[in-house]
């Protein structure tokens, strides 16, 4: 028999995600997948499943569902507070939802985005080899809407893991992100000035990039004027434009862009990056290779 | 490169034999975090010969190679993006040493070209005439007189940006830009010429229009404009 979720509310923004597309940079199509993919693997290998396969990509939490058949899920990332029957659920723990019960996931008091897999994965037709959602260039998947019935996979390998993972919930306060110099470091006065001012995370973040808010970083008075012609970006990329206010790309980045980027925020600390909530203060360090 | 029958004429071009006295390629490395490079050189020649040259190892994934997810040529670099784990001196030194076989001038053995049939008298060809002190009429004859070659990608999925076209050509985007640009639009801004793939906002001076579908999802492969590429525009009414 066939499983399945019906959504009933899906929050603010439900995304399908995975690993993303890879090789069509050149021909305007990023990577995307989900923005925090340590949180997204970790429920994929707690359910026992394929590597990769598709899952929901939760932004602050309000998504509902009703599952068809029994559902078996586990929910990582940010600790929305999830119901089922009344009855809190597990967070980093698989659980199954039984044939007509509904999942009700709470707003999360810190992080931004929590990952709800399933046993075998969301089947849907794929794009260009991936079911990432892309926000910047429209392919994949529709965002998630009342009323759609996801169909799930049967992608996995070997068992899921009944432990509960030992992983602590993403924090509400000050977070420290270790950058690296950028290839146009040398366009800025004063580049520790990255490192000095308490950064602000904009309301208008996305998944295409997080706006920084704080004292506007300077250009060099031999570049003030210069036009950058535009190069390929990166998943961490700082940007900073004429308003000296960073911008910190995420997984849906234009895949080039004109503005200068002053630093890139190692690959291991952009996980973390994907969880800030607006309002939150970062601190960004200077690190070398 | 095999082709859709419903893609406009494409015919390969006798290959262009490499220069022997051509010089090397001035090449700068730029770090852009744990797991890509920039390679920035002096122009979009020199990033196209450079792609061409690395597309082919970083396709067969033979040693390093195999880390390499994707290059990204853009006017004057070259992304080469790999992985977290990939040791980037190593493959600056396998990059370099690679670049070496590369040579502005020399061309694949097949080189695609495309035909893109153009209905011109855009909402912006008058004002691109008197921007360029052309008139429309030599606009048109301009804009078809000469190849034009695809440099780079971005912006959405099969834009690409054309290189190579008559430098009288050259001209601002407009001061405004529109909201909503039909997709087909044929543009020019600054050196370039584009055709937008979809529907959507963009401030490029708009001469004409065609019904090339630049972008499938469900055709292989979905751009039908690739970096390298070698485009013909030719008048299809007015």
């Amino acid at each position: 028999m066939t499983r399945s979720v019906e959504i009933i509310e899906p929050g603010p923004l439900t995304l399908v995600q995975d690993l993303g597309r890879v090789g069509h940079l050149a021909v305007g199509v990023g990577r995307s997948g989900a923005a925090d993919v340590g949180a997204y693997l970790l429920g994929g290998r707690l359910l026992g499943n394929v590597r990769g396969v598709a899952a929901l990509e939760v932004t602050l939490g309000g998504l509902c569902l009703r599952a068809c058949g029994d559902v078996l899920v586990c929910l990582t990332g940010a600790h929305a507070p999830g119901h089922v029957g009344g009855r809190p659920v597990p967070h980093a723990a698989p659980f199954t939802i039984r044939d007509g019960q509904e999942l009700a996931l709470g707003m999360p008091s810190s992080g931004l985005r929590t990952y709800v897999s399933f046993r075998g994965g969301l089947a849907m037709p794929e794009v260009l080899g991936s079911l990432a959602s892309d926000t910047m260039s429209g392919l994949g998947p529709e965002p998630v809407r009342a009323g759609q019935v996801l169909e799930i996979g049967r992608r996995t390998e070997g068992f899921p893991h009944v432990d509960v993972a030992a992983v602590p919930p993403p924090t509400g306060g000050p977070v420290e992100l270790a950058v690296l110099p950028g290839p146009r470091i040398d366009w800025f006065a004063r580049p520790q000035a990255l490192a000095e001012t308490p950064w602000c995370v904009s309301g208008r973040s996305d998944r295409k990039g997080i706006r920084l808010e704080g004292d506007p970083i300077g250009r060099h008075t031999r570049w003030r004027d210069a036009e950058l012609p535009s190069e390929g970006m990166v998943r961490g990329a700082i940007q900073v434009p004429p308003n000296g206010q960073p911008v910190l790309f995420l997984n849906d980045h234009p895949v080039t862009g004109g503005y200068p980027v002053i630093g890139v925020v190692r690959t291991a600390d952009v996980d973390r990056a994907a969880q800030l909530q607006p309002g939150q203060q970062v601190r960004l360090r200077w690190e070398q290779k | 490169m095999s082709h859709p029958s419903d893609s406009p004429v494409t015919a390969p071009t006798p290959a262009r034999t490499t220069p022997s006295s051509a010089p090397p390629l001035r090449l700068r490395l730029l770090p852009m975090g744990d797991a890509a490079l920039l390679v920035e050189t002096d122009g979009i020649d020199s990033v196209l010969a450079l792609a061409a040259v690395l597309a082919p190892l970083a396709h067969t994934g033979e040693g390093i190679w195999a880390e390499v997810d994707d290059l990204v040529p853009a006017a004057r670099t070259l992304l080469v993006v790999a992985r977290p784990t990939t040791d980037l001196d190593e493959l600056a030194r396998v990059l370099l040493r690679a670049a070496r076989g590369a040579s502005v001038g020399a061309g694949t053995s097949e080189q695609r070209v495309v035909e893109i049939p153009v209905v011109y008298g855009g909402p912006d060809l008058a004002e691109v005439a008197a921007l360029t002190g052309l008139a429309p009429d030599e606009v048109v004859v301009a804009h078809t007189g000469t190849e034009w070659r695809v440099g780079f990608g971005g912006f959405a999925p099969g834009f690409a940006y054309l290189v190579g076209g008559d430098p009288r050509l050259t001209v601002a985007r407009r001061a405004e830009p529109r909201t909503r640009v039909p997709a087909g639009s044929v543009g020019l801004a600054g050196e370039f010429s584009g055709i937008y793939p979809r529907e959507s906002p963009g401030g490029w001076q708009l001469i004409g229009t065609t019904d090339v579908v630049l972008w499938d999802t469900d055709r292989q492969p979905p751009a039908l404009l690739s970096p390298g590429t070698t485009v013909r525009f030719v008048e299809a009414g007015r």
